[in-house]
């Protein structure tokens, strides 16, 4: 196919050349994918904006011999836009972005990490909720569609039901007074039961967290990304909570 | 693959921003054909831009001496900044002739997914120049994508309670863009257009 079709979330761009862009995007149905904006950094380009971290398009690709180039961009949602021009919700929106980029690969289909980008983008440009709490719930969910979903209540290790006061990252969550490996933590039962409703988007009761509680969260959320990655998301330590 | 010293000069040019492997290999080839006393004038080019030139010290443009030329010139309105990524950026408004005011360069937008954050850029040395009462606007001109709207986004959350009118190019240039490719009449139209952050 010397052409193709498909809908796609722009995940980061590099500069190339004189004036144009790498684009690597989330695409619904082909997965990742990396494609050359041709002239995207003159003012006067047909692109525009479109091509921009954020934004979601219907892009038109000509297969090429090492990269593919765009010959057609449709605006669909202009989150990226709307985004930029909030300082905290940006960082946020480029922590989802990056996170997908890892948990991602060239061209292998992804649709239920476009879906959930999507959603957790929409949200954070509609300003639905706190965007931490919008980041950690992205963070978490697609953490368990890469197979890695923590546990809040049951052991993780064995299974038996919660609540349990330990917690431990590597173990993969909460843990119960026979399984608790030595070092494990013991957060607030509160920041316990606020990273189940993120995880199981349950925002009357996400909303309702407080402050302290949010930021324990956010830590516990950050240690659980970073140990299954082996580099940490850098966007993450630029968002203001 | 070419012998030693010609393949190691095509690696060193293809380092360069905007030079890919044919480009590289083009200005390898060309350099290798010129008049010894060209290259040689080259050579004593780019020593001299290292030894010489530097940042200035107020603003951060390229400077000869501690100030920039800029900077030093009396002439110019002391009363707004002009805040951009690049030097190249102040190249081209210096073009439009729009602006008789002072630049600030901050050495590039806020992108987090690249690990840069307002402490990677000149920011801060911004704040402590808006503690001389003499400013009173500071433009933000940073480039027309979503990089330099967020950056723009900062800036003017950080400045809202300095005291100073805060403004944003307006659009009339393109989104997705880099300044420096606007044409004059579109970035002088940007000046005379530009919108306040901050009421
Ligand atoms: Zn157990
Ligand atoms: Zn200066």
């Amino acid at each position: 196919m010397p052409l193709y079709r498909d809908q796609a979330i722009v995940l980061r761009t590099y500069k190339l050349g004189e004036a144009d862009r790498i684009v690597v995007a989330l695409a619904r149905n082909l997965g990742r994918i990396r494609v050359v904006g041709k002239g995207v950094r003159r003012t006067k380009s047909r692109f525009g904006a479109r091509l921009e971290p954020g934004m979601v398009v219907d892009l038109q690709c000509f297969e090429g011999r090492n990269l593919d180039t765009v010959t057609q961009a449709v605006t669909l949602e202009t989150y990226g836009d709307t985004l930029s021009q909030d300082y905290v919700a940006w960082t946020a929106a480029c922590s989802m972005l990056e996170t997908a980029e890892r948990l991602t690969e060239d061209r292998v289909p992804a649709l239920q990490h476009y879906l959930l980008l999507q959603g957790a983008l929409r949200s954070l440009a509609h300003q639905e909720h706190d965007p931490g709490l919008v980041l950690d719930a992205y963070l978490l969910r697609a953490l368990a569609i890469s197979g890695w979903a923590p546990s809040f209540y049951d052991c993780a290790k064995c299974g038996a039901a919660g609540p349990h006061a330990a917690f431990h990252i590597v173990a993969g969550g909460s843990v119960c007074p026979a399984c608790r490996p030595p070092g494990s933590a013991a957060p607030a039962p509160e920041t316990l039961r606020l990273l189940a409703a993120l995880l199981s988007g349950d925002w009357a009761i996400a909303d309702a967290a407080d402050e302290r509680h949010r930021r324990e969260g956010a830590g516990l959320t950050a240690a659980f990304l970073q140990w299954h990655l082996e580099r940490g998301i850098r966007s993450l330590r630029m968002v203001e909570r | 693959m070419y012998e030693g010293a010609v393949q190691d000069l095509i690696d060193e040019l293809g380092r360069l921003p905007g030079v890919g492997p044919k480009g590289a290999q083009r200005i390898a080839f060309h350099l290798l054909q010129s008049d010894p006393s060209d290259v040689e004038r080259l050579v004593a080019t780019l020593t001299a831009v290292k030894e010489r030139v530097r940042f200035c010290e107020l603003c951060f443009n390229v400077a000869e001496a501690e100030r920039c030329r800029i900077c030093q010139d009396p002439r110019r309105d002391p009363s707004a900044i002009c805040v951009v990524e690049e030097p190249k950026d102040v190249v081209a408004i210096e073009r439009t002739r729009e602006f008789r005011g002072r630049y600030h360069v901050l050495g590039g937008a806020i992108s987090p997914i690249d690990g840069v954050g307002p402490d990677d850029l000149h920011v801060r040395e911004l704040v402590a120049r808006l503690s001389d009462s003499a400013v009173e606007e500071v433009i933000i001109a940073t480039d027309p994508n979503l990089e330099g709207e967020a950056t723009a986004s900062y800036l003017s959350r950080l400045l809202k309670d300095v005291g100073v009118r805060v403004s944003r190019l307006a659009s009339g240039l393109p989104v997705g863009g880099d300044l420096e490719y606007a044409d004059e009449v579109t970035l002088g139209r940007a000046f005379e257009g530009r919108r306040l952050l901050n009421a």
